[in-house]
């Protein structure tokens, strides 16, 4: 079958102070029509480098080399109509003197080629999908109006407006309290299982990502550590990174252990 | 490493060029001319270049205008540099204490600000030049009443922000003084956008003690560049070089300043768009 | 049974927001005793950090009395407040926000000493270094500015700037939350540890239930002001009666093998 993605030999590098940083470098990996893959790391693991790599949101001043190609799709992915991408942080994401329907319906007028009309009826229709309470009344609102997680569950809205194929979700839930991140990640798995689209959830948070992925890819310092599917890599990590980080989990019925 | 970028900017390298350039110049007027450049040194009207002992020529009375424009240079920068310190400095405290104190404090420091910024800034020291009476002093207490207002709004408005910021509490939760905190832990950090102001200022201070020397309200005992294109104005259609060469070395003094404080700012900028 | 270390009564705070007149903090009672971690839990907007703020006087409250030692912390004020200060820090979520960005480690840990004349002049870059060791640092870091240290060393600076005063009770506010996993568990050892040998109290402000269950003895959960359920770390964790409380609990995430442990 061919995948989706195919990510081969990909390297992110960047001047910074007249020396150059390797963000990312040698990464292989391919994404499923429809699969669920995680891309978990510490912060500088290069982990939303790669989302933005995959995106094509790098700034021009970054160079790349490997290649990101799309087989599943047959032309290079767009942004908006193929990806779908959810930011960390919705307040910064988000216009903040648009209406949130305006800013729904903005996806599916340019990306769908829709009328205004029919792209806010669409807009209203998805504000309801993401669970957003009267949604018609919601979309005349601004993001300043809304919650953090009201703000994020704006912002899925906008990014499947397009249809696409992939969601890339960037650490899109790390600035939600326990509660809304469940209710969030709960959304995010609904929607992509209806939608059938591909899922890369960028986290730090290894217990989040087992509970949604199919497959875990562990990333640190710009490299690709160990990819697994999730039971195995709970199971049986390969790699002495991957196995610190499941043990580093703070569960509810760990208390600290002492200095290893 | 700032330095360096400072010095790849052409806007920032010219700008500092001419500085340097007025600066020797103010430097150097005593030991090039050490005669006191009011007095007569040859006759008058002589036009530039004619007599190289008197190379830019002379005014109506037969004074030499190169030594006017080398002591010109002394009036001007110090007018400008004095005249802004003492603004950024005199509106930098009332902001900080403004904004740190907050309340009444507040209230009463921000009314007295926009009394200030209601008056034009160029009228209150004309006021205030032709109450007291023309002297170096007075003109560059004038200019620096006429624009403390702007960096202390700014000082006020960045002073908000960061009492607001988890240092400022990090530093009353270890039991610092009120005032320390002010003085060591807000003022440092909200004055780079107030400094930023200072070329705006100088380069008006500069021109605003060219415009009172020009209606004659400048120090008397003193050669500016002000006072020179005043005096040649008077002889404008039969020699316009009296006014021509001090209003060119104005206009240079004022290009440089902004020059260099644009290249100051955006190097500044830079650094920290990279951190 | 000794007197508690900190005894809070009635705490209220109200705040306006779009002309409307709210309760962040509405009649919060709790007390502490020497050398325990309590920790205060709840969603975003549950009033918890209002609480820590309170407690240091950073925000006024309203209504309440707090009791620490003698004194009512809420009634004191100038040099008496901040003498008691030196009983009571805090560490912030964020090292970089909570440090003057010019300042080097070594300032960083001066301040507190030098403020309160805990330590004579000349011994005081002594004390730094001690400082530094007592939180797992080298001394060579004292010279490093804020900028140039990983975000583990600056919470570790934070812990020390804390300690220096030689407090009895330490508010961590969301102290662990910003770290990176495996700097987090370090951290949390690091607190531990520090607590065991010098029976130092913490007031463990968090929404990360796993942190909490690591390191805190007893529980408060908090949602709209109120507390609505307190006790023991374990059996509340296990066993939650409010609805927020199960709220937390249900959406904590887990490792599989976790949960088969649980049942």
């Amino acid at each position: 079958m061919r995948p989706l993605l195919s990510i081969r030999s990909l390297g992110v590098h960047y001047v910074s102070y007249g020396s150059e940083v390797h963000a990312l470098g040698d990464v292989d990996l391919d994404l499923q029509a429809g699969e669920r893959l995680a891309i978990i790391g510490e912060s500088g693991s290069g982990k939303s480098t790669l989302a933005r790599a995959i995106a094509g949101l790098l700034p021009p001043s970054v160079r790349l080399d490997g290649s990101v190609d799309w087989p599943g799709l047959g032309h290079q992915a767009q942004n908006g109509r193929d990806i779908g991408f959810v930011f960390q942080d919705p307040a910064s994401s988000l216009d903040p003197v648009m209406s949130v329907g305006d800013q729904v319906a903005e996806v599916a007028h340019a990306n769908l080629d829709m009328e205004w009309p029919a792209a806010r009826k669409l807009a209203i229709e998805l504000l309801d999908r993401v669970r957003l309470p009267e949604p018609s009344a919601l979309a005349t609102s601004y993001p300043h109006q809304l919650s953090g997680g009201q703000k994020q569950r704006v912002a899925i809205a906008a990014a499947i407006a397009g249809r696409p194929k992939l969601l890339i979700a960037d650490e899109a839930t790390s600035a939600l309290d326990t509660i809304v991140q469940a209710e969030i990640v709960a959304l995010i798995r609904q929607l992509v299982a209806d939608d059938g689209m591909a899922l890369l959830f960028v986290s730090h948070d290894i217990a989040l990502a087992v509970n949604l992925a199919d497959r875990i890819a562990v990333f640190r310092h710009g490299r690709l550590v160990e990819v697994a599917a999730t039971d195995e890599l709970i199971s049986a990590p390969q790699s002495t990174y991957a196995k610190a980080l499941l043990a580093a989990h703070l569960g509810l019925d760990t208390r600290l252990e002492a200095e290893p | 490493m700032r330095l360096v970028r400072l010095f790849r900017s052409p806007e920032a390298i010219s700008g500092l060029v001419i500085l340097g350039l007025l600066g020797a110049m103010a430097l150097a007027a005593p030991w090039l001319f050490p005669r006191d450049p009011l007095s007569i040194a040859g006759p008058p009207l002589l036009r530039p270049f004619q007599d190289w002992a008197l190379p830019l020529g002379t005014d109506r009375l037969g004074r030499d205008v190169v030594a006017g424009l080398f002591h010109g240079a002394r009036t001007s920068l110090a007018v400008g540099l004095a005249a802004a310190a003492a603004s950024i400095l005199v509106g930098s405290v009332v902001g900080t204490a403004a904004g740190f104190a907050g309340g009444f404090v507040d209230e009463v420091l921000m009314r007295i600000t926009d009394a200030f910024q209601t008056v034009p800034g160029f009228l209150l020291s004309l006021a205030l030049v032709s109450v007291i009476g023309p002297s170096l002093g007075v003109v560059v207490v004038a200019i620096a009443l006429s624009s403390w207002t702007g960096p202390a709004r700014i000082a006020r408005a960045e002073v908000l922000s960061i009492r607001e910021r988890d240092y400022v509490a990090s530093a009353r939760v270890i039991g610092m003084h009120p005032v320390e905190i002010a003085l060591r832990e807000v003022l440092p950090n909200a004055l780079p956008p107030v400094l930023a102001l200072s070329s705006v200022i100088v380069a008006a201070a500069i021109l605003t003690e060219a415009a009172l020397s020009f209606l004659g309200l400048g120090d008397p005992n003193r050669v500016t560049w002000g006072g020179m294109i005043s005096e040649g104005r008077a002889v404008l259609r039969s020699a316009p070089f009296l006014s021509i060469i001090p209003g060119i070395a104005l206009v240079l003094a004022v290009l440089g300043v902004y020059l260099a404080g644009e290249g100051v700012v955006e190097s500044s900028a830079a650094r920290e768009g990279q951190a | 049974m000794s007197a508690p270390l900190l005894e809070v009564e009635g705490l209220t705070k109200r705040f306006r927001r779009g002309g409307r007149e709210f309760a962040a903090v509405d009649g919060v009672s709790f007390s502490m005793a020497q050398g325990e971690t309590l920790a205060l839990v709840g969603p975003s907007g549950s009033g918890k950090s209002t609480v820590g703020r309170l407690l240091l006087r950073l925000t006024e409250a309203d209504a309440g009395s707090v009791r620490f030692g003698r004194a009512d912390l809420l009634q004191l004020r100038g040099a008496a407040l901040r003498s008691v200060r030196t009983k009571l820090q805090m560490v912030f979520q964020d090292p970089l926000a909570a440090f003057n960005p010019r300042a080097t480690v070594a300032r960083l840990l001066d301040d507190p000493l030098r403020v309160n004349g805990v330590v004579a002049r000349g011994r005081r870059s002594m004390a730094i270094a001690e400082l530094l060791e007592r939180v797992g640092l080298s001394s060579a870091l004292a010279s490093r500015g804020v900028h140039e240290i990983s975000g583990g060393q600056r919470q570790r600076v934070a812990i020390a700037r804390a300690l220096a005063t030689g407090p009895s009770l330490i508010v961590l506010d969301e102290a662990v939350a910003a770290l990176d996993v495996l700097v987090r568990a370090d951290i949390l050892r690091l607190l531990r540890d520090l607590q065991r040998q010098e029976r130092i109290s913490y007031l463990f402000i968090s929404h990360d239930l796993g942190a909490v269950r690591s390191i805190a003895h007893r529980i408060a959960i908090m949602d709209a002001g109120h507390i609505v359920e307190q006790g023991d770390t374990a059996a509340v964790i296990a066993n939650p009666q409010s609805k927020t409380g199960k709220a937390l609990v249900a959406a904590t995430p887990e490792l599989p093998h976790a949960r088969e442990n649980v049942s």
